[in-house]
């Protein structure tokens, strides 16, 4: 007499609490064994590429708040960073201590969320409540900066757009004083936690050459142990002048990627810290009103003042005919922006290249073999966040 | 700096004939290739002990309707040891079948297949080439220049029939793409004569 197994088809998502947004995961399961596992994204695909090349460059800005939507600031820096190397612009060094600051609130945003929720999806609350009390100062922040709590819309071509309101730094200071004591909370709650520790060591595993052959960067790629930051490796802004580390994994599993990202916010921290210390007086855009629009107050006394306006916010400035590609150290890895200018005021192509989906393409690779309950699990810790996986 | 022109320069020596044209530009290599030697470079570029480009970041298209060759594909490939990136890029007709780099690099099955799901570009050799971003059962290719940017269709849920249904879309004002050249910048013809003086 022979058995027969037959494999279970099992559909994950696309309103799963723990599949982070809209994922819908097709599981091939050997009783609780995944076999084969089939992403299938685009549930949130807004064309974001197509209306990109419809849209002038600053209108364009708004569009990448809505990619990564936890760390908004940070796809904002890789395209106007790209539109800076092709128009050559200098940014004044307040504007880039500003960017950078601000880029690491947003590390600590994403991070604080992905660390919260991968908590949840294998069974913890406590960390969630406390973390997200923090995500709502760090917005109070973004919001006290640029008038938005999530679509910042903060950073241009050339700088950003307004100068700190008074008393912010004080308060980021304040922050960056209390925060460390709340990692700790939340590290005694998560890392030396028997349950979370079972549901995270040795799971999704990573090796450094598969780490490399997927495509995999940022926490993905250091958790596996391959030391690179493109923060430290290809410095953008003035993150050269900061003193920071990059923590990296030894294992590759999903335990060892949580440490890196506690480790990465006490890094953002100190950066935040030099920022705050040596922050420089001065301009926060370049002068240029060719590409940043003039003060209100000029454009009641100066006719020149008038007509760059009335351009700015109809035509929008033109941009060379060029082809860049430029890429930041976002929350979840290489954020990239392939960028092509042909002369005129919008982008002829603009590529965004999101972490996330490589990351998500390894779903199957990583899974295979495991049980169904480390699929929350897997995904939790490869931070998805179906913005920008599906732009 | 000195490094990345000594990578052209090895890379050029190397290939010689397999590369057409190759620049530097904002510190990145650019290389147009021909289309059937891209496994042949694309392997090149990642196991020689020079160069180790070992990660491919990206694949991508750009639609050029007006061009003899439409589309150009463009990879992305990045060397941790060089700390440098190169474009890799050729030149395809609409009907061309390019092959597929997912023997060489697991992670361009994705990429793959959001190109073919774009562009309706097909690659030769792909495990699975389906679409990927776009909606079940979509037509046409959304990042082509003459896909409209309302697209074709639009999703509503229809109380007479309790179910979701598509419909070809209705707009009630048409789509208005503005023209803002000026005359503020100067004329074309004063444009084009400062161009030669480039």
């Amino acid at each position: 007499m022979t058995k027969h197994s037959k494999t279970l088809n099992l559909n994950f998502g696309p309103q799963h609490p723990a599949a982070h947004g809209v994922l819908r995961l097709i599981l091939e399961l050997d009783g609780e064994v995944v076999e084969k596992a089939d992403p299938h994204i685009g549930l949130l695909h807004r064309g974001t590429e197509k209306l990109i090349e419809s849209k002038t460059y600053s209108q364009a800005i708004p569009y990448f708040d809505r990619l990564d939507y936890v760390a908004p600031m940070n796809q904002e820096h890789a395209f106007t960073l790209a539109i800076e190397k092709i128009l050559k612009i200098e940014v004044p060094i307040r504007a880039q201590f500003i960017r950078v600051m601000f880029c690491e609130i947003g590390r600590i945003l994403s991070h604080i969320l992905n660390i919260t929720t991968q908590a949840m999806d294998v069974g913890a609350l406590t960390p969630t409540l406390w973390g997200f009390e923090e995500r709502e100062t760090l917005m109070t922040f973004y919001e006290r900066a640029s008038g938005s709590r999530l679509h910042a819309n903060y950073f241009r071509p050339g700088g950003v757009h307004q100068d700190l309101p008074r008393g912010l730094i004080d308060d980021i200071s304040k922050f960056c004083i209390n925060f460390p004591k709340i990692i700790d909370d939340l590290e005694s709650l998560l890392t030396d936690n028997r349950i979370f520790k079972q549901r995270n060591v040795d799971i999704g595993i990573v090796s450094k050459q598969d780490a490399l052959d997927y495509s995999f960067s940022g926490v993905m790629l250091r958790g596996s142990g391959v030391a690179w930051d493109l923060r430290k490796a290809q410095p953008y802004d003035c993150y050269e002048q900061f003193d920071f580390n990059i923590p990296i994994g030894k294992n590759g599993d999903c335990y060892d990627r949580y440490l890196c990202r506690i480790e990465e916010m006490k890094e953002s921290i100190k950066i935040i810290k030099q920022c705050i210390e040596r922050m420089p007086k001065g301009p926060i855009k370049t002068i240029n009103n060719k590409i940043t629009p003039p003060s209100k107050k000029e454009i009641k006394e100066s006719m020149e003042a008038l007509i760059h306006h009335f351009k700015l916010f109809t035509e929008g400035y033109r941009v060379d005919k060029d082809e860049i590609y430029v890429a930041v150290e976002a929350p979840k890895g290489e954020f990239g922006v392939y960028l092509i200018s042909d002369g005129s005021s919008k982008p002829y192509k603009c590529k965004i290249r999101a972490p996330g989906f490589s990351h998500l393409q390894a779903m199957d690779y990583l899974i295979k073999g495991h049980m169904l309950a480390d699929v929350p699990a897997v995904l939790g810790s490869m931070d998805i966040v179906f913005g920008e996986v599906d732009r | 700096m000195q490094n990345i022109q000594k990578l052209e320069k090895k890379i050029n020596s190397e290939l010689t004939t397999k590369i057409k044209t190759s620049k530097i530009n904002h510190d990145q290599l650019y290389f147009k290739i021909d289309h059937e030697d891209l496994i042949n470079v694309i392997i090149f570029l990642k196991s020689n002990q020079e160069t180790k480009f070992k990660q491919l970041i990206d694949i991508t298209a750009v639609d050029f309707p007006e061009d003899k060759k439409r589309f150009k594909i463009v990879y992305l490939l990045l060397s941790h040891e060089n700390n440098s990136r190169i474009i890799i890029e050729y030149s395809i007709n609409e009907n061309e079948v390019i092959p597929s780099v997912t023997s060489i690099f697991p992670s361009a099955n994705w990429m793959e297949r959001e190109v073919f799901d774009m562009y309706g570009i097909k690659f030769k050799d792909h495990p699975d080439l389906r679409r990927i971003l776009t909606d079940y059962e979509f037509e046409g290719y959304p990042l082509r220049k003459d896909f409209p940017i309302t697209g074709h269709k639009e999703v509503r849920y229809s109380e007479d029939k309790k179910k979701v249904i598509y419909e070809p879309v209705r707009l009630e004002q048409n789509y208005r793409n503005f023209e803002y050249e000026s005359p503020w910048e100067g004329t074309k013809y004063i444009k084009k004569q400062s161009k030669k003086d480039d």
